[in-house]
């Protein structure tokens, strides 16, 4: 079915785009392997649009290359590509039907008999018999799979997405996604999909890169990044987080001591990015537990006390808010499994973690805590 | 008409609510406002079509003096068309041609204004518009002088050596195809405007990406989405050009009389109203047919 067209990895090479003064994309260097699902994940602004239509052909980089195949396409006209997108409006033609509209690019290429291919294609995306239809005549969600079909049906050696499921609603945008999954899995094509939605982007790719002012913060698979983000960005960028800022006071062997705010703290030095100095000392939500008193902290564990400020019960779990004796208030999610005590706010409760999922982070000299995440964008918003 | 029925009952009665505000109150609405505008073409374009209709089959050797009556002379027809076929093929030859030079430029034109132009957009729209606020015989006796035949226009194509020593440009096809094509422009334009401002250029993008050249994006995304504008636009220029005499009385001779001039002598020179009549009907059944065939085709996206 695929042609045999010798693909290879997606390199982009220190690619930048510039806007008059502003520069959109900065110095970006990657390689998305063969194969792969790829997500760039950033807020609106980050330049991650922008790197896609660079790819796609429809913005030309002010420097860099973007290599396929060891083959630099940075200057190519985009219909020279092999290369298609799933663009975030669709851009479905009206004039056409869905036959025609995934049709296009294979009569573009003068490929005559069509017609196999195309219901084969529409069969993969669930929309067989409705080939004689109008764009306008299909849903939101079907006139997303009708796009997916269409750029697919070329075979391209990298698939670009632009933010395809924004524009849908949450049930369908779940159903989406693992239906992405599963298409990419059976075509085995890269995919490069553009995403503000970290939950997306972690559900469906291998290889996620968190990009921010026109550069890349990390790059790795979603739990690595997940587990030890890299930078103060991406802990709160993806997910929540509880930043501590603290000085580092020494180490002894696998160990690094921190003081903050008057207590000690250890953690792992594989689980630390930064060894000396102001650093951050993270721990997830979820990784925190609450007791009624230190005494009931489990050994080998570490605590700060406080008083519960705020417990909201969202149904799986409940989040608590913890104000320690320095005013921050940390987050806590409980899970509600039944096992654990239940706090009301004005409780005295302690917060504990065992090290080994606390990580150190880099600070700047002054930076304070950093407890509230960054706040997500809304839905269906580009960059 | 049960329900009528008890309506008008109840309204009859003292006690019964009020009728309310439905949908019934409302019905006779629509023919209420469309009644000026309907009383307007009934009596200044259906009343006038009829009274032509008729005097199309009056007595041929009829006269204003002598008074004409309606004889249902169908002959006027054969006879006039024999009479002036040259001056029939020659309105929609000449109409054709201007057709034609008219969408070379003003396609082109409409498409830079709608989707390149940007902040100029609305000035270059002005331009297009402004040569209206002049009269239109005063813009084509202008022309006259820009073809005449010691204008600086003759001077340079006959010293370039594309007109001869004695050509010249005006009282020839060509003054009266150029002044068709400069006078009907604007109504080609603005609707092929409309279409293209409309154009999404992510469309464009689209189809770039899937790998339609520029050329071939044009004919597949731009061209057929624009259709809805190039018909009304075709149409607006085709259907006038077609009937006007102002061009060929003012840029040409005799030789180069458009049907419209031959309509317009028949009623005001030769005071012949049943063959100027039956020459109407000529010319509007004629573009009616042309017209037709045109919308046909053009709605199955097969006219290109």
């Amino acid at each position: 079915m695929a042609r045999e067209t010798p693909a290879g990895d997606l390199r982009l090479a220190n690619l930048t785009k510039k806007f008059g003064a502003f520069t959109a994309v900065d110095d970006l260097s990657l390689t998305i392997p063969q194969g792969s699902f790829f997500a760039l994940l950033g807020a609106s602004g980050c330049g991650k649009t922008t790197t896609l239509r660079m790819i796609a052909g429809l913005e030309e980089p002010t420097s860099g290359q973007v290599l396929l195949a060891d083959r630099d396409i940075a200057r190519l006209r985009p219909y020279k590509r092999p290369v298609n997108t799933v663009f975030q409006s669709y851009a479905l033609f009206p004039h056409l039907d869905i036959f025609e509209n995934v049709a296009f690019g294979l009569r573009r290429r003068g490929i005559r008999s069509v017609d196999q291919q195309v219901r084969q294609m529409l069969s993969l995306v669930q929309l067989d018999g409705y080939e004689r239809r109008r764009p306008a005549q299909l849903s939101g969600g079907q006139q997303q799979r009708v796009a997916l079909a269409r750029a697919l049906i070329n075979h391209p050696q990298v698939l670009l997405l632009d933010e395809p499921l924004g524009a849908l609603d949450l049930k369908l945008r779940r159903q989406m996604q693992i239906e992405l999954k599963r298409i990419q899995t059976e075509v085995g094509i890269t995919f490069v999909h553009v995403t503000h939605d970290q939950e997306e982007a972690m559900t469906m790719a291998d290889t996620v890169a968190v990009m921010n002012a026109g550069r890349i913060e990390q790059l790795g698979a979603p739990a690595e990044i997940y587990e030890f983000p890299a930078t103060a960005f991406v802990a709160n960028f993806l997910g929540q987080s509880n930043l501590i800022a603290g000085e580092v006071a020494g180490g002894n062997g696998g160990e690094i001591l921190v003081t903050a705010h008057g207590g000690r703290f250890s953690v792992p030095a594989a689980r630390a990015r930064s060894n000396q100095g102001p650093v951050h000392l993270g721990v997830r939500p979820e990784k925190l537990h609450l007791a009624g008193t230190a005494a009931q902290v489990p050994a080998g564990c570490q605590y700060l006390d406080g008083t519960v400020s705020d417990a909201s019960y969202v149904g799986v779990s409940t989040q608590y808010l913890l104000r320690t004796g320095w005013g921050t208030e940390v987050s806590v999610f409980a899970a509600n499994s039944g096992a654990q005590q239940r706090f009301v706010p004005g409780d005295r409760a302690v917060a504990y973690w065992d090290p080994r999922h606390s990580f150190l982070l880099g600070r700047r000299t002054g930076e304070d805590d950093r407890t509230s995440p960054v706040l997500d964008e809304p839905v269906g918003a580009s960059s | 008409m049960s329900a009528l029925a008890h309506v008008s009952t109840a309204s009859g009665q003292p006690a019964s609510p009020p009728p309310a505000a439905g949908p019934g109150r409302h019905r006779f609405l629509p023919y209420l406002l469309l009644l000026p505008g309907a009383a307007w073409l009934f009596l200044f374009f259906a009343v006038p079509l009829v009274q032509l209709a008729a005097a199309s089959l009056y007595d041929p050797n009829g006269s204003l003096s002598t008074g004409y009556a309606l004889t249902w002379a169908f002959g006027n027809y054969p006879t006039a068309l024999q009479a002036y076929w040259p001056q029939f093929g020659r309105s929609f030859l000449y109409a054709g041609i201007a057709l034609v030079l008219g969408l070379l430029m003003g396609y082109p034109l409409a498409y830079a204004i709608a989707q390149k132009a940007g902040r100029w957009k609305n000035l270059l729209l002005v331009c297009v518009v402004a040569p209206m606020f002049t009269s239109f015989l005063v813009r084509t006796l202008a022309w006259k002088t820009i073809l005449s035949d010691n204008g600086w226009l003759v001077g340079l194509l006959r010293d370039v050596h594309l007109l001869g020593p004695d050509g010249r440009l005006l009282a020839t096809p060509v003054a009266v195809v150029l002044g068709l094509t400069y006078n009907f422009l604007p109504f080609l334009v603005l609707p092929l405007y409309a279409s293209l401002e409309r154009l999404d250029y992510r469309l464009l993008e689209a189809s770039s990406d899937l790998y339609a050249s520029p050329l071939k994006t044009f004919r597949r995304v731009t061209l057929p989405l624009s259709m809805p504008g190039l018909i009304a636009g075709t149409l607006l220029f085709f259907i006038p050009a077609t009937g006007d005499y102002i061009n060929a009385e003012l840029l040409g001779t005799p030789n180069q009389y458009m049907i419209g001039n031959v309509i317009d002598s028949a009623f005001l020179v030769r005071l012949d109203y049943p063959q100027g009549a039956a020459l109407s009907f000529l010319l509007m059944s004629a573009i009616l047919a042309v017209v037709f065939v045109y919308l046909r085709r053009a709605g199955t996206e097969e006219v290109l």
